[in-house]
This record gives structure tokens, C-alpha cells and sequence, in this order.
């Protein structure tokens, strides 16, 4: 077999499942997303079929790494690899110089200090529970009465945050049942969302040490509101990557390169 | 205790179980050579011909104390009691948490705790003590029947807990708790503390004589002493043949055989394995016979075993070459063990037992840990930080922080528990664990990172 043209990084993500194709030259050539939904295998497999479409090759022949926490369902990888590293190499791919990367995705929020080499020092995860990732937001946006998206818009518009002490996702949605029984306004309660779930990343990045500079990486970067609010609680400036919530699929489509350029 | 009772333990003893253990063991045999043979996965080492006969002791263990309620005085005892006092009283010892964590193994975790919860215990409550309080409320345990306590002995040198757990069985059972305090060591042990378990011990005698129905002789107490003292000593020796490389044996596997040193320990029964199992190793040794193949790292377990993943942790760990070579766990009971000296008995017994790991304070473990690091060549350190144990799980943010820097050693912390499942996430932990095995491999220095 011929050294592939182009290889292939499959994020099985929670929520979405991504899928990033690289050419020969490194360059991103497609993204797909998908969502992950009640049978993640097979949004996995759509994505796959999807990017060896646009690869121009069946699906067995094109090197693919998985990463996410569906890897081990993901068919016909090469390898899989964990979100830890592959958000190391897709956001140092990203952000050259980076030395910590705060991901914080669907199911898990992780912090992630690199060695000067780019390669991991030390990272930390959230507990088993949903408490300080995207799913939070999506509990909250939903009792809120707002899409997700909107979120960080309105979070912005509020001139002080309600306070809400709990982080855990069942407990901070009774509290935010007792603020809009209070007829507190809901720019404030989503403020106050923001500003709890930033100190709980803060505290899990605190935890590896920052590092400047400092990449943001997973779903949850797109949120302007989240970005701000967790740059002030930690005092840094926060790089945001172009498609932030690609970076994992892009950290595991550059292994798909090495592992394919090893093992022809 | 009655005559009719002695004949039946003894009658049990000589006669019916070593029958039935040889007849279950033929019956194995008889399986393995019949049963079509399953290719062992490409990474395991031969087996360890001991583990047959580390299943028979235990289980004669457990078998022979259901026979031992009216022939002798029954003691329920903490892992870290001075039993030595209890054997040469002639008592028959059962440890609850050698039980829980038998159950823990055998998933029943869950089960057995539940009568305690239902009767309002916490689920935040160390979940042997939930097991062992669930089995007093009815739980059925998968290892049998245990024998009613005649007293129990609890010593707080691993927790508090214990003394409430403890408390509670005695209110359930109606019988004696009897107490050894070992006060917390701060720095060193210092003289009036030690004068005070002195008396502790002094005064238990005297609690124990009338239940034992027999008089401490301090004789037979040195003899058990001793016994106990060369059976440690060859523990330690059974954990440092893991310094080489490759490693003969796994902690996962010293976690399984180290249940004769904390459940036998000063019975002849237990020296005898132990003169086993070193032969065994030192011939592994010699003729290079690894436990994993493809030895690539080498790793320190901080903490108890997660005993209801004890399997797939041997998997994962073991198909990526990495191998757990020590454990602060396991060397709990031979840590401490060259204090005991039988010229002055009472004195060194609270000594050894009070200057366990748990007892003392985080500098110890701190210097323990480097120590264990740089002896058995150690690359990558796994915390286990217990739901069920608090005070072996306080501090480890800070050890890890410390050892990564200090021994360039990569580090990991899992939150899990010793049996209780719902303490447990597996995608999450599956995730840090490959990650952590991930940066193993890419091998770079943490030190200056920060």
C-alpha cells in the first residue's frame, strides 16, 4: 500500500462527533459534525463514511485515529487515542507556543499543562460528574428557556451575576428553579451559571498549574461569555483556536499522520 | 465453650475439611486438564503455581470459622490490631475487612451494604463497614456465614471509623468492644504516648483473660510474636522481589497474597506460604520469568485496591507494558514490622502498630513514597483516592504534586472505591487511565514544566 494521501482524525464526542481530514501537507481539508445521539456508533461510522467520501477512498482505506469517549466503538481505526492528548497536539497544532489547554467538552472538562516540548506534564479531569462541562450549560440553558447558543449572549447583558453556589448540574437547577421563582432576570441567573462553572474549571486548571499561553479549547469556547469569564477567574488571556470544538478530532487526525506514515 | 464443640472444630480441622479442600481442588484440576485450554492473553507471564494454595488457606480460613464458634473465643478484629495478644489467648480471629474486601471482589459490594443503608447508614460510610453492618443485618455474604464475636478488638491506628463501626457491632452483637487507641503520630512517637498504649495494652489483657476462659502466658506471646515478626519479614521480602527487572510478581497479585500476613498473621500456617512463595519468586528471579511480558514501565499504587476492577485493571495496564511493582498498601504490614522485639514485648507492640502509614503524617508518606520510588525504579504513580477511606485519601493532591516535581515520575489520580461500584464512573476513569499510560509513553521529564 502506497503511503495514504490523506488521513483522518475522529472526535466521538458526548454530544457531537466530529471528524477532521487532513491532507498530505497537514492541511485541514473537511470537517464534519455530527451528533452523537443514542447510538454513537453509528454517528460515528456516518462521519467515517463521510470523510472517506470526501477523501476519495472506501472507508478501510482511510488511516483513521479515534479519540472521544466513544473511541472504542469507533469501526476500523488504526488506534485510539484519549482526549488528553489529542487536545495537547491539535491545540499546540493550533497555538504554536501553548503550554496549558483548558477543554472543556460535553461529558468532561479537562486541564492539560504541556511540557516546553508540546508533549503532556500533567492534566486533570471534572469528577465522574457533569459538573463544570457543556452538559451544565445545556441543563441550564433548557431550564432557562433558551437554546444553548444563546447562553453567552444573554449571560453578557446581565450588570451582576445572581448567585448560585452549586456546580453540580441537579442541584444548581434547584436553585436556579428558587431564582426564577424570585423573579430574579434570567441574564443575571445565566451570569451567575457562568461564574460558577468557571470557578470549578479554574480550580481544576489550578490544580496542573497555568502556564501561559493558554489555549480554550471544546464546545463550550464558542460561548464568548464563558471565555470572558474564565480569562478574568484566572487571570490570563485565553486563546481561543479557530473551531475550538474541533481540536480533538484534529489533535487524532495529526496522529492518523504519524501512525500511518510509520506502519505503511 | 463446650467438649462437644471442640471435638466437632477439631474433627472439622483434621478430617473433613482437609477432605473437602482436597476434593475441590482435584475437582479444579481435574477441570483446568479437561476444559478446552484458553490461550492466555499475549502479555501474561506464567501464573503464580502459589495462588492454588494461597485458595485452599483461605478458604479453609473461612470454612474452619464456622466451625470455631463453641470450641473457642471468636475476636473480630481491624486489619491493624495486635493480634498477636489475641492468638496466644487461643482466640480464632475473623477480619471484617478482609471480608469486605472478598465481597468487593466478588461484586457483591453493593448487596451486602445494602441492609446497612436501608437501616440509614450513609452511603458516604467506609464501605467495608457497610458490608460488615450489613451482613450483622442480615446480608448474605458471598463467602458464607462469619462465627458471632465473642469480643471485638479495634484498634484506630488505620481510622476512626473503625471505633464507630466497632461500637455499632457491639451494640448488634452484645458483646465486649475492647479498644487499643494509638493517638496520631505527628513527627515522632514521642514517650508519654507511648507509656499510654503501654497501659492500653497492659489493661486489655486482663478484658481478654475471662473471654478467652484462659490466662495470658506472656511465653506463648513472644512465641506468636516472633512468628509473626519472620512472616512480615518475609512479606517485605515477597514485595522487594518486584525491584527487579522485569518484576516476577504485580501488586495486583501481591493484593491477593497478602491476605495470609493481615488475616493469618503469627499462625504457622501463614509463615509456611510465605517460605512458599519466596522460593517460588527467588526461582522466578533467577531464571528471568516475568509476571507481565513486555515490562516498559513500572508504577507505584498509593491506597487499597479497587477490588471490584481488580481484572480489568490487570488488562489495561498489563497489554501496555506497564507494570505495578509497589504499593504503600501492601507494604503496610511489612513496614513496621523490625520494631517488634520480643525483650520488650508490650513496647514494641505499639510501636509497630502505631507507626503504620496511616497513623503518621504526610512528611512520612512523603519519604516513603520517594523511598518505594527510587528502590523499585518507579516511573509513573497511580492515586486511588477512596470514597471508603478518607484518611488514606487526604493529601494526595498535594503528594502527587510533590513526587512529580521532586522524583520526575508521571502521576495519576483515580476516584473510585475500595467495593462500592456507584463510586466508580468508567468512561472517565477509562480516559485518565489511558492518558496516563499515554504520556508514560511519550516519557518526557515533568520537572521544570511547571
Amino acid at each position: 500500500m502506497t503511503a495514504a494521501r490523506f488521513f483522518a482524525g475522529l472526535d466521538a464526542g458526548s454530544t457531537t462527533t466530529k471528524g477532521v481530514l487532513l491532507d498530505s501537507e497537514g492541511a485541514v481539508v473537511a470537517r464534519f459534525f455530527r451528533a452523537s445521539g443514542p447510538r454513537p456508533r453509528d454517528s460515528a461510522q456516518a462521519v467515517r463514511e463521510q470523510l472517506a467520501a470526501q477523501a476519495g477512498v472506501p472507508a478501510d482505506r482511510l488511516p483513521l485515529v479515534a479519540t472521544g469517549y466513544g473511541r472504542a466503538q469507533v469501526a476500523g481505526a488504526l488506534k485510539t487515542v484519549t482526549e488528553i492528548t489529542c487536545h495537547a497536539l491539535g491545540a499546540r497544532h493550533l497555538v504554536p507556543d501553548c503550554r496549558t489547554v483548558i477543554d472543556v467538552g460535553g461529558q468532561d472538562s479537562k486541564a492539560i499543562r504541556l511540557a516546553p516540548d508540546g508533549t503532556v506534564a500533567d492534566f486533570a479531569m471534572n469528577d465522574k460528574c457533569a459538573a463544570g462541562t457543556g452538559r451544565f450549560l445545556e441543563i441550564m440553558a433548557d431550564r432557562l428557556g433558551v437554546p444553548m447558543q444563546y447562553l453567552g449572549t444573554l449571560a453578557a447583558q446581565a450588570k451582576v451575576p445572581a448567585s448560585v453556589s452549586s456546580t453540580c448540574a441537579v442541584f444548581a437547577e434547584s436553585e436556579v428553579v428558587s431564582l426564577l421563582a424570585d423573579s430574579v432576570p434570567s441574564d443575571e441567573i445565566a451570569a451567575g451559571l457562568h461564574e460558577a462553572i468557571c470557578l470549578r474549571i479554574a480550580a481544576l486548571a489550578n490544580r496542573v498549574g497555568i502556564t501561559p499561553p493558554v489555549a480554550f479549547t471544546g464546545g463550550v469556547a464558542l460561548n464568548p461569555a464563558m471565555v470572558s469569564a474564565l480569562s478574568s477567574r484566572l487571570g490570563s488571556r485565553l486563546v481561543v483556536p479557530p473551531d475550538p470544538q474541533l481540536v480533538g478530532a484534529l489533535g487524532a487526525a495529526l496522529v492518523a499522520s504519524r501512525t500511518a506514515q510509520i506502519i505503511p | 465453650m463446650s467438649t462437644a464443640g471442640i471435638v466437632r472444630y477439631h474433627l472439622a480441622k483434621e478430617v473433613t475439611l482437609p477432605l473437602m479442600l482436597a476434593a475441590d481442588s482435584a475437582r479444579r484440576s481435574l477441570r483446568r486438564a479437561t476444559r478446552p485450554k484458553r490461550t492466555p492473553p499475549d502479555w501474561a507471564g506464567p501464573p503464580l503455581a502459589c495462588a492454588d494454595r494461597l485458595r485452599t488457606i483461605m478458604a479453609r480460613h473461612y470454612l474452619l470459622a464456622r466451625h470455631a464458634a463453641g470450641a473457642m473465643p471468636i475476636a473480630w478484629v481491624t486489619s491493624g490490631a495486635p493480634v498477636e495478644i489475641l492468638r496466644a489467648m487461643g482466640f480464632y480471629t475473623v477480619y471484617p475487612e478482609n471480608h469486605g474486601a472478598l465481597c468487593g471482589a466478588r461484586m457483591a459490594g453493593l448487596d451486602m451494604s445494602a441492609p446497612a443503608e436501608n437501616a440509614g447508614f450513609s452511603q458516604d460510610l467506609c464501605s467495608y463497614a457497610r458490608i460488615d453492618l450489613g451482613l450483622s443485618l442480615g446480608a448474605r455474604s458471598p463467602i458464607g456465614p462469619l462465627p458471632r464475636p465473642d469480643v471485638l478488638v479495634c484498634s484506630t491506628n488505620i481510622c476512626q471509623t473503625v471505633l464507630y463501626w466497632y461500637k455499632q457491632l457491639s451494640h448488634r452483637y452484645g458483646v465486649p468492644l475492647v479498644l487499643f487507641d494509638t493517638p496520631f503520630v505527628a513527627d515522632e512517637l514521642d514517650e508519654g504516648t507511648l507509656a499510654y498504649m503501654v497501659g492500653q495494652l497492659e489493661a486489655l489483657i486482663p478484658r481478654l483473660e475471662p473471654i478467652a476462659g484462659k490466662a495470658f502466658n506472656a511465653r506463648t506471646f513472644e512465641s506468636y510474636l516472633l512468628r509473626a515478626q519472620r512472616t512480615s519479614l518475609m512479606w517485605g521480602e515477597v514485595l522487594a522481589s518486584m525491584t527487579t527487572r522485569p518484576a516476577p510478581m504485580t501488586i495486583f497479585d501481591a493484593f491477593a497474597h497478602m491476605a495470609p500476613v493481615v488475616s493469618l498473621r503469627g499462625l504457622p500456617v501463614s509463615e509456611r506460604y510465605y517460605e512458599l512463595l519466596l522460593k517460588e519468586l527467588r526461582a522466578r528471579v533467577a531464571s528471568g520469568i516475568a509476571a507481565v511480558k513486555g515490562e516498559r514501565h513500572r508504577l507505584l499504587w498509593d491506597n487499597i485496591a479497587v477490588w471490584f476492577k481488580l481484572g480489568d485493571f490487570i488488562r489495561l495496564f498489563s497489554q501496555n507494558g506497564c507494570v505495578f511493582v509497589a504499593a504503600t498498601y501492601t507494604n503496610a504490614w511489612a513496614e513496621t514490622v523490625h520494631y517488634l522485639d520480643p525483650a520488650k514485648p508490650l513496647e514494641s507492640v505499639a510501636r509497630t502498630y502505631s507507626l503504620v502509614i496511616l497513623n503518621r503524617d504526610l512528611k512520612h508518606r512523603m519519604e516513603l513514597m520517594e523511598r518505594m520510588i527510587r528502590s523499585y525504579c518507579v516511573d509513573g504513580v497511580l492515586f486511588h483516592s477512596t470514597r471508603s477511606c478518607k484518611p488514606y485519601s487526604v493529601g494526595q493532591y498535594d503528594i502527587q504534586r510533590a513526587l512529580s516535581r521532586k522524583c520526575n515520575v508521571k502521576a495519576v489520580l483515580i476516584d473510585a472505591d475500595t467495593t462500592d461500584p456507584r463510586s466508580y464512573a468508567e468512561g472517565p476513569t477509562r480516559t485518565r487511565l489511558e492518558a496516563f499510560i499515554e504520556s508514560l509513553d511519550a516519557g518526557t521529564s515533568t520537572q521544570g514544566a511547571a
